[in-house]
């Protein structure tokens, strides 16, 4: 397991924040309970399984909805 | 193609006003319909496209979110040719979302420009041994970095060489620069004046002072109170309800317009918004004023406190005792007062080092036949004279003759809560010496706006003798104070405070005193940045600021309410146009949504109100 945080662009409808965790949480590998997208921060974080899922894969999901992502940290 | 169509939002949002424009122009100038119905039709779709590829996006991932709402009702508005109102009700939405971008910002900005203090580059030595500019990100534990004058320390580390003065506002607040030379420790954030110096990093990014610090404030900014929660729950089942009811309606009526009416009125914007927005204002205001709160859930507890219980060594005193009063016996007392540095000097009792401090220099003698005395004192030979130093009880006991004069100065420093330092040489008593913890300057008037802040009882408990705590007490005007306390005791005191049902804040140094920080309601801890405490409390004044406690409590208070009216805003608007529906007929889709955006816009406005929050005095 490895977390991941994601810079976005900054997020201004609270709905984004559901959209956002849905996308996540939809991915394989990606730990639902882990997944926490901070309105304010505009920040997104999720621990998932390297084996299963690749940050870009993550980081494309959030683009995929239109959302800019601006950097992420794997750690 | 989506994306583009994402990115570009404003220039659409722009356009589509300048076709709305151009339609009612045409209509009014030269009647021309055709002009108006086309450019409206075109706003239509343009404005509709981003809003519907956001709706799809949503349901995409199960959410029925605002865009659904809206999309169902322009699609609806259009299908029953109403070109007026769909054109217009995009428009609105799509400004609305612009201009709550622009004011949102302006609410993190206090957070903002804390986490932007962050350094982001660090000049590393390489394998060749020179120095390179490279990110932040990349510099690992034990390398060796070069920080030269104006620049920002990029890591917590100790200085490797050189010499310089830096600025540590960004940590402890206080803006006094502070000289540092080898070995000495040098943290993340702060700002090199003067000087050049090398330093090895001992913790990088996130695990320095300054990383935790903006970690806790981002943590905090968007942590939830219960109440927000149920408002995430509420509006979780609130949309699809709202498309349900309105598919009822039409169901029922065959009224495609009151149905898609319904849609647009049923948008739960303010409410979802209101609350975050007071929050983030809020603990921005405080981030700025050197307050850290650590989310809406202490800030609503905060708000509502009983009684406040302090620490009293370090909290409301200086917690470095120091030597109030000097009083002779004797008319020559420089060799006295050598004598008695020179055997405290032997000494690491507290009390010797106020002692120390006091006399300042002095010529020292040898002192030998060191016999310290439990509970009394120290008796010893020093330069041929038998000297002892110690209390009174210890000079009763050495059979040192105190006079009227001396027994009455005892007594009186007594009183005014000192410890005392007697000292005699050759069974005759030279000096006396009263030594106290000072009160923090300003705590008082601190305190007392506490109390007009709403603050029932100020508990003062504290490890020393009942006679100092009962002086401090008087001095500071508090509702209650007991001595001789142990950490367990005072844990066990506030269980008994909230057992009354008090809401119970203690505020301590949070190094002996986190069993009550952390049993209290509220935990404040008086860090001075670098502590542990920043982790294990709710509140942290940083710099050990006992003056930004009234400043915390008001602000929290202030949040508070800022919360609750943003609710009442939110709710009051959805509840008036629904009755507006019902029983008149000013409401139309278009009037909805207008009112709905600027509903958004007062909750923003309001929340904005706390970024400039200060203590009427």
């Amino acid at each position: 397991m490895k977390s991941v945080t994601i810079q976005l662009e900054t997020l201004t409808c609270p709905s984004c924040i559901q959209k956002i965790e849905g996308a996540l949480k939809g991915l394989d590998g990606v730990d639902r309970d882990s997944v926490k997208v901070m309105f304010n921060a505009s920040k997104a974080k999720a621990n998932f399984d390297e084996d299963k899922v690749s940050v870009e894969k993550i980081e494309e999901s959030i683009t995929k909805m239109g959302y800019e992502v601006k950097k992420s940290k794997v750690k | 193609m989506q994306r583009f169509i994402l990115k570009n939002k404003n220039r659409i949002t722009l356009l589509s006003a300048i076709l709305i424009a151009t339609a009612y122009i045409s209509k009014w100038t030269v009647g021309n319909m055709e002009v108006f119905t086309w450019a409206l039709i075109i706003a239509s779709v343009i404005g509709a496209l981003p809003i519907a590829i956001q709706a799809y996006q949503a349901l995409r991932v199960k959410v029925v979110s605002i865009d659904v709402l809206v999309t169902i009702a322009v699609i609806g508005a259009f299908l029953i040719q109403n070109y007026e109102e769909s054109a217009i009700v995009t428009f609105l939405f799509l400004f609305g979302a612009y201009l709550e971008q622009r004011t949102l910002n302006q609410t993190r900005s206090a957070i903002k420009e804390l986490t932007e203090m962050a350094p982001e580059s660090a000049l590393k030595q390489m394998e060749n041994g020179e120095f390179v500019e490279v990110e932040v990100d990349d510099v690992d534990e034990g390398d060796l970095l070069l920080v030269k004058t104006g620049a920002k320390v990029p890591v917590d580390g100790t200085v490797f060489s050189g010499e310089g003065y830096i600025n540590e506002a960004s940590i402890t607040g206080e803006s006094l620069p502070v000289g540092k030379e080898k070995d000495s420790k040098v943290f993340a954030g702060t700002i090199l004046e003067n000087g050049t110096i090398q330093i090895v990093a001992d913790r990088v990014g996130e695990d320095t002072t300054f990383g935790r610090i903006i970690e806790l404030v981002e943590e905090a900014q968007d942590s939830k109170s219960q109440a927000e929660r149920f408002i995430d729950r509420f509006s979780k089942y609130y949309t699809p309800a709202v498309l349900i009811l309105a598919f009822v309606v039409w169901f029922i009526t065959k009224d495609v317009e009151l149905a898609i009416t319904l849609l647009v009125l049923g948008c739960p914007g303010a409410l979802v918004i209101g609350v975050p927005v007071s929050n983030v204002a809020g603990i921005g205001n405080g981030a700025r004023h050197g307050v850290l709160l650590k989310g809406s859930e202490v800030i609503t507890d905060f708000s509502r406190v009983d009684s406040m219980v302090f620490d009293k060594t370090g909290t409301l005193t200086v917690g470095n005792p120091s030597v109030s009063d000097t009083i002779y016996y004797d008319d020559d007392s420089s060799e006295v007062l050598g004598y008695l540095a020179s055997i405290e000097r032997e000494s690491d009792h507290p009390l010797a080092k106020a002692v120390l401090q006091e006399i300042g220099e002095t010529a020292f003698y040898d002192v030998d036949n060191t016999e310290v005395v439990k509970g009394g004192g120290i008796v010893a030979n020093v330069n041929g004279h038998r000297v002892t130093v110690g209390n009174v009880a210890l000079m009763e006991k050495e059979t040192v003759h105190l006079s009227d004069r001396a027994l009455s100065d005892v007594e009186q420093l007594v009183k005014s809560g000192n410890s005392l330092v007697l000292t005699s040489v050759d069974g005759e008593l030279k000096v006396l010496m009263g030594v106290r913890d000072q009160i923090r300057p300003g705590v008082k008037e601190n305190l007392h706006q506490l109390k007009k802040l709403g603050v029932k009882n100020l508990v003062m408990l504290s490890g020393d003798n009942q006679g100092t705590v009962d002086v401090v007490s008087r001095e500071l005007g508090l509702t209650e104070a007991h001595g001789n306390m142990l950490p367990e005791d005072k844990s066990a005191y506030i269980k008994k405070l909230q057992s009354e049902g008090q809401i119970v804040a203690f505020i301590g140094d949070g190094v002996n005193d986190s069993p009550s920080l952390a049993l209290a309601d509220i935990g404040i801890a008086m860090g001075s940045g670098t502590d542990v405490a920043i982790e294990t409390s709710d509140v942290v004044l940083m710099n050990s600021d006992f003056s930004r406690l009234p400043h915390a409590l008001g602000l929290t208070k202030a949040t508070a309410n800022n919360m609750k009216q943003n609710i009442i805003i939110a709710v009051g608007v959805v509840l008036v146009l629904f009755a507006g529906l019902l029983f008149s007929e000013w409401v139309s889709m278009s009037v909805g949504m207008l009112v709905h955006e600027l509903s958004i816009l007062v909750v923003i406005l309001n929340g904005m109100r706390l970024l400039g929050f200060k203590l009427r005095s």
